[in-house]
């Protein structure tokens, strides 16, 4: 292994670590913190303690939360520059803005009044204190919408033109930032941190019940968590559905990789239980899986929502049959040249800036036709084979799998809790029920985590989609020194959960010990 | 709006960022003072104080950080990239500090108050030094190269290259440490006339924060007029622009202290700014009543600091000098975004004063009533 692929890989490695860790805590907060504002601003209205007693309660384990997922963002935003400062220069232009317009618009709203909300309770008035709890809420939700615009845009590039004169893409479009991928991405990462709140909720909630203590206040959270919950798994589900339709029409390969499909098909399944064959490639003739339990046209319905559509897989895509923005059917460029179009573009912007620098405006016009002629597949430039532009396959398959059959298992999840929840005596007594809540909360989290995986797995080998690899987006530092920094941070922030985990434990447990059913209302 | 009046309004909206940001940092001075207070009372009562505050600062890091990126990516790609172990020791110490106010005295924390305080600790002082030394960079340079060119190289395709030791050939530069030191030395006197504002009821830790501010801040004014002196004296790159491209460099004797006699309005500023830190902090220690010193010395320092990053950015200076190839040096021509980008920032700069305005307001309703040592007992929420 080269130094340079030792590099980008364990860069890779640094900036997989620190958003898998980054988003064991966002979700929670993102779902937590409107649920606190929701028992609140019951608390304002019905003026009875026990709405408050359970609002501090929630507000104390989303702070806990909140102070760990803010310390990994900050390192998050600032790996942009320092692993990947090609990336950083290349389309800096289009991605800082976001970036910049989250501070300013979601951090600040967030960090100004979340001091409100944990130390204005004496100092500021009662719907102060309530609108604080409700802007910090948006302010967090404010903040996923800016990242996860600047992420879709990896995604879908966008609202850009390639300047060869200062090497690097320009905006031209800030409201195509806004894609469809965008926006359904927004929407899906904020309902699933709903769900994975009502989860929480529920889980936390039924230990209170399994231990008998404060019954009214579990099944009252419980109820809140349960319909909250499932509203953001319905939503999330909605979303899920409409982020198929986008990868299928503006990012083929990773769909394909997500079914572990080489040969596609109209009316194309869907492999709902599957195991991957290891030794199929793409160029050659083995089964795609050693097992299939397939529901038939489901990849044709998920992607285009359409019975007998065609969907390609890696070996057509490969070869060039693709589909278009609009999900026809056509025959485009192949990768063999794809590669080839892409060294043009890179020799041509070259010799463009060697004219540039010489002042030849004729020699510049000439290459720049060429550059323009051959830039949307500038990134394939940087690949040696065809093998290169594959992701992950195995991986992007197994996770996409995780996260549908999770998901799918907390839908039913919340519509028991919420019918059972009703019946209070039957809750109450189901200490089956109350186990499953329990050790369901770190499956909620997996399923997250998964849906994270595919979205980021399945986008290699691009960082940003046809135009910039991941090995041509790094900085130019020593491996050792990002092994070590890696390390660093692996470490850190492993001590930093286990303490955030054990504060939690011990704050339920403490609190849960308290008479939180008084009600002087 | 010409691509060169945006830049200009970018990099002024970068300098107040950044004065306001070293104001903030007044949290990291008292975090440096933890671990020698007096009782655990008088640490709790510090980290409360702070406490409601240190997000502020956390924040205004990040948006700097994102503002950066967003209107110089050039500096964003080749600083962060290139002094990586000075950026990711500033990034490790705020990753510790951010947990360490709401995990320190929670049950179950495992390591104990006093590994969080120290945790804080060093946010305090690391932060302030190594935070003072990347701003120093921004006069007296680095050994970095820009070749865009590179982009097109396929087996190693970075445009900027950095001297191998990345970022501990800048703390380890005396230079750069002298800043870095003044910055800690201010951040503790703030922290000293911060808390004699936001705290009550304590009187001999008043006076004893009175006497703590005179010995800092007279470490710091040491320090900072050492800073200012290389700095007034100091050789700097002329650079002509067409456009996005650097024409020519050329190395200017004293030209930071051209750039300070040419822009009037900025040695007014500064000017003021010194009179306003040294009245808030001269009053605050020898006037036994006065609790407003805070305001003066902060305005002072964001004043101060603001016009530090004019003398580094305007008046067509490098910001970013290159000590290995003075083409290389950034501007804040060469280093921008483009101008549909900076225009699209320009507007949603609008909402900053709307920005500022909720959070001088929230600031004002959550300092009416002063922190005192019963409500370390009494408080809902509390470090």
């Amino acid at each position: 292994m080269n130094e340079l692929t030792t590099v980008v890989d364990w860069s890779r490695l640094q900036f997989a670590l620190t958003a898998i860790y980054h988003w064991l805590f966002v979700p929670l907060t993102l779902g937590l913190s409107v649920i606190v504002a929701i028992m609140e601003s019951i608390y304002l209205k019905t003026k009875s303690e026990k709405w408050l007693r359970a609002t501090k309660f929630w507000m104390t384990l989303f702070g806990i939360n909140f102070a760990i997922g803010v310390a990994t963002g900050l390192i998050l935003e600032f790996e942009f520059g320092t692993n990947w400062s090609n990336y950083s220069w290349f389309v800096g232009d289009i991605f800082g803005a976001p970036l910049a317009i989250e501070g300013l618009l979601a951090f600040f709203m967030e960090s100004t009044f979340v001091a409100v909300m944990f130390f204005g309770w004496k100092k500021v008035g009662p719907k102060f204190h309530l609108a604080s709890t409700w802007l910090t809420a948006i302010g967090a939700s404010i903040s996923a919408l800016w990242i996860l615009v600047a992420n879709a845009w990896m995604q879908y590039p966008v609202g850009m033109e390639f300047d060869p004169a200062q090497m690097r893409n320009v905006m031209d479009d800030f409201w195509a930032l806004f894609s469809g991928i965008a926006v359904n991405k927004f929407f899906h990462a904020v309902f699933s941190g709903w769900a994975l709140a009502g989860v929480f909720v529920i889980g936390v909630s039924s230990w209170f019940l399994f231990k008998k203590r404060n019954r009214d206040f579990a099944i009252r959270s419980i109820k809140v968590g349960a319909w909250f919950g499932l509203t953001g798994m319905l939503l999330t589900m909605y979303t899920g559905d409409g982020s198929a339709v986008e990868v299928t029409k503006h990012q083929p390969m990773k769909l394909a990789a997500m079914e572990g499909l080489y040969h596609g098909h109209e009316g194309q399944s869907l492999a709902a239980v599957a195991i991957l064959n290891p030794d199929k490639d793409w160029n050659n003739d083995e089964d795609e899986y050693l097992f299939e339990i397939a529901i038939p046209h489901g990849l044709s319905i998920l992607g285009r929502h359409d019975f007998n559509a065609f969907i390609p897989g890696i070996k057509d895509i490969i070869n060039g049959v693709d589909i278009n923005a609009e999900g026809d059917t056509i025959n485009t460029v192949s990768y063999p040249e794809r590669i080839e179009m892409g060294r043009k573009a890179q020799n041509a912007l070259k010799l463009y800036g060697e004219a540039y620098a010489a002042g030849d405006s004729a020699a510049m016009a000439s290459s720049l036709k060429e550059l323009r002629e051959n830039y949307r597949f500038f990134g394939y430039g940087y690949f040696d084979s065809v093998d290169e532009a594959i992701p992950p396959v195995g991986l992007t398959f197994t996770m996409f799998r995780v996260m549908v059959i999770l998901g799918s298992y907390f839908l039913l999840f919340f519509i028991v809790v919420l019918i059972l929840v009703y019946r209070t005596t039957i809750f109450e007594k189901a200490k089956w029920l109350q186990i499953i809540a329990m050790v369901s909360v770190p499956f909620m989290w997996i399923c997250s985590q998964a849906g994270w995986a595919v979205a980021e797995v399945g986008r290699q080998p691009w960082t940003v989609q046809d135009l910039l690899p991941t090995k041509a987006a790094i900085s130019a530092i020593p491996a050792s020194s990002v092994i070590v920094t890696f390390w660093i941070f692996a470490a850190l922030f492993t001590i930093l959960l286990i303490a955030e985990v054990s504060i939690m434990v011990r704050q339920i447990n403490k609190e849960s010990k308290q008479n939180l059913e008084i009600d002087k209302a | 709006m010409t691509l060169e009046y945006l830049q200009n309004y970018w990099w002024l909206l970068i300098s107040v960022l950044g004065g306001i940001l070293v104001f903030l940092l007044f949290v990291q001075g008292g975090q440096s003072m933890l671990l020698t207070a007096a009782s655990d009372q008088r640490r709790n009562l510090i980290v409360n104080s702070m406490g409601s505050k240190w997000e502020l600062t956390f924040t205004t890091l990040v948006v700097f950080g994102g503002a950066m990126f967003a209107s110089f990516p050039l500096f964003y790609s080749t600083s962060f990239g290139g002094a990586y172990w000075l950026w990711i020791l500033i990034l490790f110490s705020f990753v510790i500090q951010a947990v360490s106010y709401e995990y320190r005295r929670k049950k179950g924390n495992i390591y104990g108050t006093k590994t969080y305080d120290i945790f804080l600790f060093i946010n305090g002082c690391v932060g302030c030094i190594l935070l003072g030394v990347a701003v120093s960079m921004f006069f007296f340079g680095a050994e970095f190269t820009v070749e865009r060119g590179n982009l097109v190289n396929g087996s190693s395709p970075v445009i900027s290259r950095w001297a191998p030791t990345h970022g501990f050939e800048a703390i380890f530069n005396w230079k750069n440490l002298i800043l870095g030191v003044a910055v800690l030395f201010l951040a503790r006197t703030q922290a000293c006339l911060y808390m004699i504002n936001n705290i009550k009821d304590d009187p001999e830790f008043a006076k004893a924060l009175r006497a703590k501010a005179l010995i800092n801040g007279g470490i710091f004014l040491v320090f900072f007029l050492w800073f200012l002196a290389m700095l007034l004296t100091a050789t700097g790159y002329t650079v002509t622009s067409d456009g996005f491209r650097t024409v020519s460099v050329t190395e200017t004797p004293f030209k930071y202290f051209h750039n300070l006699i040419s822009e009037w309005w900025g040695l007014i500023l500064l000017l003021l700014g010194v009179v306003g830190v040294l009245y808030g902090w001269l009053k605050s220690c020898f006037s036994s009543k006065y609790a407003k010193g805070i305001w003066f010395t902060g305005i002072g320092t964001f004043l101060v600091v603001m016009v530090l990053f004019w003398l580094a950015g305007y008046n067509d200076t490098a910001f970013y000098p290159s000590l290995e190839d003075p083409m290389s040096s950034l501007t804040i021509r060469n280093a921008s975004s483009s101008e549909f980008t900076l225009k699209t920032m320009s507007y949603v700069s609008i909402i900053v004063p709307f920005v500022v305005a909720y959070i001088a307001y929230v600031w004002h309703s959550m300092d009416r009533k002063k922190l005192t040592p019963q409500d370390l007992e009494k408080a809902d929420h509390k470090y």
